[in-house]
């Protein structure tokens, strides 16, 4: 048993289960205010406290969840959708054309602060949460492209590969039936990093004010409104912080767990 | 020996101290930078912040009560029909440059405001001016179309100020007024520097320095107060940190009234909010003291009308506006949006805007109104707001004085047109007598909050964090201004 994988899959799935119960039940409506009862401190009517209009933050981590998760889910699909088939194209035509045009756009798209393009895209079409999954979706592309290519150049020469095209399977047919199942263990390590990298990234744009919009609760707008109030209502920026600093932590753990166990290489090293 | 250690180390406090009374330079943090330095092209309140009454003069000028006080116009005559002001101008004034300043500046500088082609943010100002002549060189006469009862409060204006042709080209970047200060530098994007003017014609300021410093962030401003890298910082934007202040004796909070109402501003003319039944519903779906305690901590006076509370001319009408949901919903029903619509709420900077925002967003919610919230900075709001009228609600804080009049010009942002309201104003314009005055202020403010215009939420209270030792401050923000020319250090 994997000591890390297993830590690591418990903190993930206390999120993925606040994430999935908020959708049926929660403690508070976060978007109902409750003035009256602002910046209560945690306690046994609300675990975590109020915030500055009085809402739950206990409810509003579980809702937050769900718009880390929702954000990351879907700009870790946008990267794998295009980028895979992109590293697999380049890889079954090494050398072409087709292969540099390919592999120097991921550079391109590299060398930009992932930051920059964020605020550019949402500065073009406006601050939302489907605007920072572009953002976010865009550069997992060359990350997973790069990644598929450098695998499949390896498998590309592998026996069973020479003896699929012997039998005339086209370079597509043996990307998809050869290559690709061969890379699966590598995407979902790489998916799970990634994965955490785009939480941290909704966190950033949302702090800065170009994620989800209000009334979505977001962690890191939860972050950046409670800033002024840290003197004396710390409550505000410690749960919030600490749901990023654990989910963060959780998914990378899991990703080192899974990397031990699914990668052949240290699996025979570990013997 | 232990004694004469102590006693040593006292008179080193009292030579400290001693060391402190002498100060003679002041940083001032405030919120945001003026786009340029020149106040009689712009409407940015930020130009006024820095340059009003400090290196700009006007012929009148807003004291601290609001009371309006001779300027560079030492006194006046006012003939018998209102229609001729003839002012008297200070001896001895100069501007920084060294030109001296007389009735030709004058004329030349009240031309240029009220010209065709002006770039002149309230050219309203001066609309009843026929002529400005030069009498002598300490003399100017204005006439006037007809009796105007504001036109020394209107000449008070920071957009009225006095400037020089031989300086005017450079005015946006290099100032030269006749201030108590001069301008010395600009660091874009972080201070202006003033120094004390020597030659200053009046009484001659007690500050030999100023530094404005612009720190937009509510965290860096609270930093920078705390660690007293500013020694002043005015419209402080965090009113949650106003407790924080008050209890340490480092500082001196100065909570005063300013002329911003607080309004939630609704474009007239887009439906569904040219249905008067629609803004009426929308008035009685909003909890003031809600926004009032959850946005602003609780600063702030509710208002029902577009008119500054400490004003005696004042009429409390928020009872025509009072929280009521039920009433709301009732009201939608009539005008036929039982199940509610949709529009935007499109939000400024500053966290009366983005909290009230919510706020209100929430409140609109419960009666059935969806508002999708979009956060602008100031350059986009004024863009598609204020210029384009390319929003269903805003929320923004009108800090101009006395500026009911705003809604007779139907191509305002909010587009309010009403024939009525336009000819009370018309008559207000004309009148000089104050109790007649009065009484239709009073009508004026009634008459919009009957048609229930735009949601009128508070008066905007913008708390000044000073050191202890900062004396001469304006208390009340009676026009945009950080008047220095009266601090010192105590």
């Amino acid at each position: 048993m994997n000591r890390s994988l297993v830590i690591g899959a418990a903190l993930s799935a206390v999120f993925v289960v606040a994430a999935l119960v908020s959708f049926v039940w929660v403690p508070y409506d976060v978007t109902a205010l409750d003035i009256p009862n602002k910046l209560q401190k945690p306690g046994f009517q609300h675990l975590f406290g109020t915030d500055h209009f009085g809402r739950d933050i206990f409810s509003m981590i579980m809702v937050g969840a769900r718009t880390s998760i929702a954000v990351a889910v879907v700009a870790v699909g946008i990267g794998m959708l295009i980028g895979v088939p992109l590293g697999l194209a380049a890889a079954a035509r090494k050398g072409s054309l087709m292969d540099e045009f390919i592999m120097r756009g991921n550079d391109l798209v590299f060398a930009f602060p992932s930051l920059l393009i964020a605020i550019m895209i949402t500065a073009v079409f406006g601050a939302s949460a489907v605007n920072a999954i572009i953002a976010i979706g865009v550069f997992n592309i060359p990350v997973f492209a790069r990644l598929v290519r450098g695998a499949a150049l390896s498998l590309w020469t592998r026996d069973y590969v020479l003896a699929a095209r012997v039998s005339g399977k086209g370079a597509a047919r043996i990307s998809f039936e050869h290559i690709l199942p061969n890379v699966t263990n590598l995407l979902i390590v790489q998916g799970t990093i990634q994965f955490s990298l785009g939480i941290l990234a909704e966190a950033g744009l949302s702090y800065v004010g170009l994620g989800a919009q209000p009334p979505t609760p977001s962690w890191g707008r939860m972050l950046a409104e409670s800033q002024t109030m840290f003197s004396f209502a710390p409550h505000l920026a410690i749960f919030p912080g600490l749901a990023i600093l654990f989910t963060v932590l959780g998914l990378n753990l899991m990703g080192d767990g899974l990397r031990d166990v699914l990668d052949p290489r240290l699996r025979r090293a570990q013997r | 020996m232990k004694r004469a250690k102590f006693l040593g180390a006292g008179a080193l406090v009292m030579m400290m101290a001693g060391g402190a009374y002498a100060k003679t330079d002041i940083k001032v943090g405030m919120q945001l930078e003026p786009p340029h330095l020149d106040p009689t092209s712009a409407a940015a309140g930020a130009i006024d912040s820095v340059l009003y009454s400090n290196v700009f003069e006007g012929l009148t000028r807003f004291g601290a009560d609001g009371s309006i006080n001779p300027g560079l116009a030492q006194s006046w005559e006012i003939s018998e029909d209102g229609l001729t002001y003839r002012f008297k101008l200070a001896e001895g004034v100069t501007f920084h440059d060294g030109t001296t300043m007389d009735a030709e500046d004058v004329k030349f500088s009240l031309d240029r405001a009220r010209a065709e082609d002006s770039a002149n943010a309230q050219k309203a100002l001066y609309a009843g001016i026929t002529a400005v002549d030069v009498v002598d060189p300490m003399t100017v006469q204005l006439t006037l179309a007809e009796p105007n009862g504001s036109m020394l409060f209107n000449l008070a204006w920071g957009d009225a100020v006095i400037v020089a042709p031989e300086s005017i080209e450079n005015i946006k970047q290099a100032p030269v007024g006749t201030g108590a200060f001069k301008f010395t530098n600009w660091v874009q994007g972080d201070s202006i520097m003033l120094e004390k003017n020597a030659a200053y014609w009046g009484t001659p300021a007690a500050l030999d320095k100023v530094t404005f410093k612009f720190i937009s962030d509510p965290t860096a401003a609270f930093a920078a107060v705390m660690a007293e890298d500013v020694d002043v910082f005015t419209g402080y934007p965090a009113p949650e940190n106003i407790p924080q202040f008050e209890a340490d004796a480092r500082f001196q909070v100065i909570v005063g009234n300013t002329e911003g109402e607080t309004i939630l501003s609704t474009n007239n003319k887009m439906p569904p909010f040219d249905n008067v039944k629609v803004r009426e519903a929308l008035a009685h779906a909003i909890d003031r003291q809600a926004i009032i305690d959850g946005a602003m901590f609780g600063l702030g006076t509710p208002i029902g009308t577009h008119f500054a509370p400490h004003n005696p001319d004042y009429v409390d009408l928020t009872a025509n506006s009072a929280y009521d949901p039920e009433l709301a919903k009732k009201l939608l029903a009539e005008a036929g949006f039982a199940d509610g619509f949709k529009t935007t709420l499109k939000l400024p900077p500053p966290s009366y805007a983005r909290r009230g925002g919510e706020i209100i967003a929430a409140q609109l919610r419960a009666v059935g109104i969806e508002t999708e919230i979009s956060n602008l900075e100031w350059a986009q709001w004024l863009e598609q707001v204020f210029k384009g009228k390319d929003f269903g609600l805003t929320i923004v804080s009108h800090t101009e004085p006395m500026d009911i009049g705003i809604y007779a010009r139907p191509d305002y942002y909010f587009q309010y047109d009403d024939a009525a309201f336009q000819d009370m104003n018309t008559m207000l314009e004309g009148e000089a007598d104050p109790a007649k005055r009065s009484e239709l202020l009073g009508k004026m403010q009634r008459k919009i909050s009957e048609d229930f215009v735009n949601g009128y939420l508070f008066q905007l209270t913008v708390p000044t964090i000073a050191k202890a030792g900062v004396v001469g401050l304006w208390e009340n923000a009676p026009t945009q201004a950080t008047d220095l020319t009266a601090v010192h250090w105590k």
